[in-house]
């Protein structure tokens, strides 16, 4: 027993040397030092995949730049990414983590709900994050250190509602998921925008690891409705698309920003369904950036794999792409590698991006106006670009 | 036997190594920074102290009573939402409640009001009423949990081993659901998030509240109900035999256990600054029973021991792993979830060959830390002797193996 | 006639998935009937089953991969039974639960360090995925393949019981452990062969599963293992017909709510029921009496 103790003592003593001794990094070559920003993504769970995109547009953004002027003096840019596993509980120590390793600015999350739940840890900390695709208003609302570079639930459930309602639905479907603030938040900017028009609504949810979507699909056909609204995780959108396949839906999908990925694509190739998202970004948008990630992705197969296998890009790679130069304009602008300046410095930054312009606005979110509507063409797997909307 | 210390002194040398061990949190607190590389110290200080005592509950029932039961999620869950739903500003539910009108139905919050009463967030007063409105909330969360786990004791206690358990675990799962449901979402929000709920501001609040809670069970441990457990976890009919009113017992150990898991949830909500159903799963339970296995089933020390140890290693010790980098070895194959690999290969030898656990069944004493440095060197020279014995030990008894199979 | 065409969709998912859970169930049932040990990782080894399938068939033709996965499923099985149960045997049984637990964590843990963390599909197989109509309502073929292959197997389970050596061997263990022992009757390998049974079941349940739900996720096993364990439980535990039967009533009741509009409880639901029949009847619906539980 008291050679158990023994050995523990020295096993706590050398891992907490350890834990020290790797707290310094080597500042090498011809840099003045280096500046990290934080990556605070999802790369298991339920958001795993959306997040791997998303983190994949920062990891080029940064293969790209990797450097950054400050006052003159280059310094070396090195990301810190951790995986907040999609969780609540385990998003919070994850965030305290990437705090304590000496972050200027964090990047993300994907899924809002880890966003507002690791906010406080941010606030309290003053350590500036920007949420590059979490779409809850929560996630800045009464938080003074989160900004935010999309656009907002409450526009594109009313892009959503508009759109099905222009397009003769006039009894829809909404599925969440329970505890998820992304498809709860969204559904509900969707229903009451689709209310105000005139429309009825039937309003579900389904527990964490459901995977039977067969009732749900069921339901709806039952119902009588005429469009399917279920803006939920991919995970459970490819497995809500073969129920749809299945059963013979007959009615066309429509999701936010999410649905937009190759794994959704993937699910609908080759079945019997219509899917409509509405998106950030539009695939051709901007050539040069498309080839270069592309060309980029294929000579990397481990980041080919984190893209699900082939090299069509999702809009949140896009967002994260443009959230990395945000970053780096406000740092610039600061002057200094401090958390405190850079988050003096960000709601004054702005930046032209791939995905349009970003100005931070009230509350720390930019101004958006604009949402790409996209249909899959289920022949070719592909995204085919419908209309871009906004709201008046 | 001259290293057996005195009671007296025994108290005496706690009662210092409590103050110390407080004063250092207090100035660590105050020192470390969240940014700083050793706010994780901080982090896991504050978790590792909330499963710990959720670990000693659950060692109440499962390592003293020898009731196996898997339901600590569950009423971890009870005691979070009770804390949480009472303690949210009035003028911040509007904000959290988002989706229900009106901002929900509860409208007060017990901290906040008290501290208005007794002067306001400046003033001393105002911190007093404070802290007292989150203990007094506290203690209604465990109560309330304690009701709960009364209720449900009264069908499931009659159920033994394994059938206690999944009866135990099918309960924590129900009220899972329970809590996410629409109907009570006025109340519960829903299956969503629960947050901007009063919470402490210095690490030392936790450390205090679980080191209370445990002592309290430590000393019930110790006293005649203590006993009246142990002897049904040895023997249910010998215990009947001897007038211990089984059902009664068991029930109490029960319901006092939830108490305090009620209170670390309501510790755990505190911490995390936001709560919702979701993750309470089965995976809990299993990980601070897990906890409970690593550090001895039947040992308070064990179990503390074992839960700073848990959090330490999955938060912070082993996060290289996952990073490709660990303790200067860099490897390809250390990818995400590497950590929990090595981590439950690391907790499948503890249950297969240390099934004892760190520290069995014993406990901490002075007497016996001064021993075990005191022997230290002299047991450090042993151990290459002692290898050496063991091999030849192993020869011996394959060499007898083999003459009795060729007999 | 509206009836029908409202609820067939619902009992046809039911009946679907309710032969799934038989096939999982029937391993706990034997398992526990055996080595009255809730065995926890019976749900993961049945996700690892579909895990294996998405990796062979990537490199292998269908048919081959079919094969390889139902035995790399009963291979594992066997392993963890050996280095996870049968150190433990004379364990008190809250240890070897534990072990099974600490199984249960590994596997899951190990599926997350492999898969990344990612949602993989499942491969396709076309026969079983292909669309059909009955009476109005559109399915897979697999829903209506599940109940026929679950029912052909339970026949050959329950012949094999009944009419062979080994079979009433696995009785006699499971009527009395250490006399079966000292009657000359090999303990380990009547264990490893029920472990057999039951992995070569839940490969066979997990190809079927996942052709319907083709979504894989390192948890993907818990919640089926668990409501197959609450199916075994109702059916009466030890009793093969018994956890068959349960399997049904729990996949269609579970429908039949959701259908109902409560899909907050439908996974509730399954563990009401077991704790209902915990307390009215403790031995299940075919459960033999003599069993110490209560």
């Amino acid at each position: 027993m008291k050679k158990k103790i023994a050995l523990l003592l020295a096993l706590v003593m050398i891992f907490s040397v350890f834990a020290v001794g790797c707290g310094g990094g080597d500042e090498g070559g011809d840099y003045a030092g280096t500046v990290k920003i934080g990556v605070f993504e999802p790369a298991s769970g339920d958001n795993g995949a959306g997040g791997k995109q998303e983190t994949l547009g920062i990891q080029y953004a940064n293969y790209m730049t990797p450097e950054v002027e400050i006052n003159g003096e280059l310094y070396k840019v090195e990301l810190e990414i951790v995986d907040n596993e999609s969780d609540n509980a385990k998003g919070i120590t994850a965030a305290s983590n990437l705090v304590s390793s000496g972050v200027s600015v964090v990047l993300g999350s994907y899924g809002s709900a880890v966003s507002i739940a690791a906010g406080e840890v941010f606030k309290e900390a003053g350590v500036p994050a920007i949420g590059v695709t979490c779409t809850n208003p929560q996630v800045t609302a009464g938080n003074d250190v989160y900004f935010r570079i999309c656009f907002l639930d409450p526009f594109q459930g009313t892009v959503l509602a508009n759109y099905a309602w222009e397009n003769g639905a006039t009894k829809a479907y909404c599925l969440s998921k329970l505890g998820d603030d992304y498809s709860v938040g969204l559904v509900n900017y969707f229903v009451q925008a689709f209310k105000a028009l005139g429309g009825e609504v039937v309003e579900e949810q389904f527990p964490n690891q459901n995977a039977d979507f067969t009732s749900y699909v069921a339901n709806a056909k039952s119902n009588g409705c005429d469009v399917f609204f279920a803006p939920v995780s991919t995970e459970a959108a490819a497995l809500i698309i073969d129920q749809a396949a299945a059963q013979d839906l007959g009615m066309p999908m429509l999701a936010g920003d999410t649905w937009d990925s190759n794994v959704i694509t993937g699910a609908a190739q080759g079945k019997d369904v219509e899917v409509v998202v509405t998106t950030f970004y539009q695939e051709g948008g901007n050539p040069e950036f498309d080839n270069g990630i592309k060309a980029w992705m294929e000579a990397d197969s481990k980041m080919l794999e984190n893209n699900g296998g082939n090299t069509d890009l999702a809009a949140v790679t896009a967002m994260g792409y443009d959230a990395y130069y945000v970053a780096l304009e406000a740092i610039k602008t600061a002057g200094s590698t401090d958390v405190a300046d850079v988050l003096a410095a960000i709601p004054d930054t702005t930046y032209e991006g791939v995905c349009g312009q970003v100005v931070f606005g009230e509350n720390g979110d930019a101004v958006r106006d604009t949402a790409y509507v996209k249909k899959c063409n289920t022949e070719t797997g592909a995204w085919e670009f419908v209309a871009a909307q906004s709201i008046k | 036997m001259t290293d057996r210390i005195s009671n007296k002194k025994n108290i005496t040398l706690s009662i210092i190594a409590i103050i110390v061990m407080l004063a250092a949190i207090y100035v660590l607190d105050i020192v470390i920074k969240p940014t700083s590389s050793w706010s994780n110290l901080m982090t896991c200080l504050e978790k590792g102290t909330i499963y710990a005592l959720v670990a000693v509950s659950m060692n109440l029932l499962n390592g003293f009573t020898g009731l196996f039961s898997l339901g600590q999620a569950g009423f971890m869950l009870i005691g979070a939402y009770a804390y949480a739903i009472f303690a949210i500003a009035p003028e911040d539910r509007a904000t959290v409640y988002q989706y229900y009108e009106g901002g929900g139905l509860i409208h007060f919050s017990l901290p906040h009001m008290l501290q208005d009463m007794m002067g306001g967030a400046d003033a001393f007063g105002g911190t007093i009423g404070y802290y007292l409105g989150i203990i007094l909330l506290m203690i209604f969360a465990g109560l309330i949990t304690a009701v709960i786990a009364f209720l449900i004791g009264i069908p499931v206690l009659r159920l033994k081993s394994d059938y206690l358990a999944i009866a135990t675990l099918g309960f924590a799962e129900i009220i899972r659901s329970f809590f996410q449901w629409e109907g009570l979402g006025p109340v519960t929000n829903g299956s969503n998030v629960l947050r901007k709920f009063a919470s402490y501001d210095s690490s030392i609040f936790p450390v205090l509240v679980a080191g209370i809670c445990v002592a309290f069970i430590v000393l019930l441990i110790n006293s005649s109900y203590g006993r009246a457990f142990k002897s049904i976890r040895d023997d249910e009919i010998a215990a009947e035999a001897m007038g211990v009113n089984l059902f009664k017992h068991k029930e109490l150990s029960f319901v006092i256990s939830s108490f305090f898991a009620g209170v670390g949830g309501a510790l755990l909500a505190m911490f995390q600054n936001n709560i919702n159903a979701a993750p309470f799963t089965s995976n809990m339970t299993y990980e601070i029973l897990l906890i409970v296995v690593i550090g001895g089933i039947g040992s308070i020390t064990g179990s503390i021991i074992g839960a700073y140890l848990f959090v330490c290693c999955s938060e912070w010790w082993l996060r290289g792993l996952d990073a490709g980098e660990f303790l200067g070895i860099e490897a390809d194959f250390m990818s995400p979830g590497f950590r929990k690999v090595v981590f439950a290969v690391v907790i499948m030898c503890i249950v297969l060959f240390y099934s004892r656990g760190i520290m069995g069944t014993n406990e901490f004493s002075w007497s016996g830390l001064f021993n075990f440095f005191k022997t230290l060197p002299k047991r450090i020279a042993a151990v290459p002797g002692k290898i050496k014995a063991k091999f030849s030990n192993k020869k011996h008894k394959k060499h007898t193996e083999n003459v009795k199979e060729a007999q | 006639m509206e009836f029908i065409a409202k609820w067939l969709p619902y009992i046809l998912a039911g009946i679907s998935v309710g032969g799934q859970f038989a096939l999982i169930a029937i391993g706990y049932t034997m398992v526990y009937g055996i080595l009255r040990l809730i065995n926890f990782a019976h749900g993961d080894m049945f996700m690892i089953a579909g895990l294996v399938m998405v990796y062979m068939a990537t490199v292998l033709p269908l048919w081959v991969s079919v094969i390889l996965v139902l035995i790399i499923t009963v291979v594992l099985g066997c392993t963890i039974e050996r280095v996870a149960y049968r150190p433990l045997r004379s364990a008190p049984r809250m240890s070897i639960m534990i072990s099974a637990i600490g199984v249960s964590y590994f596997l899951q843990n190990m599926a997350l360090y492999i898969t990344g963390g990612l949602t993989r599909t499942y491969p396709t197989i076309d026969w079983l995925q292909k669309n059909i109509t009955i009476m109005g309502a559109s399915t897979k073929m697999v829903t209506i393949i599940t109940p026929v292959l679950t029912i052909v197997l339970v026949i050959a389970l329950v012949f094999l019981i009944k009419r062979t050596k080994i079979g009433m061997a696995m009785r006699a263990v499971s009527r009395d452990f250490d006399t079966s022992a000292l009657m000359g009757i090999d303990i380990n390998r009547v264990i490893a062969v029920t472990f057999i049974i039951g992995s070569f079941l839940a490969a066979v349940g997990s190809i079927l599963y996942f052709s319907n739900y083709t979504g894989i996720m390192p948890t993907s096993g818990s919640m089926p293992g668990l409501k197959a364990f609450v199916a075994a439980v109702f059916g009466g535990i030890g009793s093969i017909p018994g956890a068959v039967v349960g399997a049904f009533v729990i996949g269609i009741c579970e429908n039949i709510i959701k259908g109902l509009g409560l899909t907050t409880f439908s996974d509730a639901f399954t563990f009401v029921l077991l704790i209902v029949i915990l307390m009215v009847k403790p031995t299940g619906l075919f459960g033999e009496k003599n069993i110490d539980k209560v």
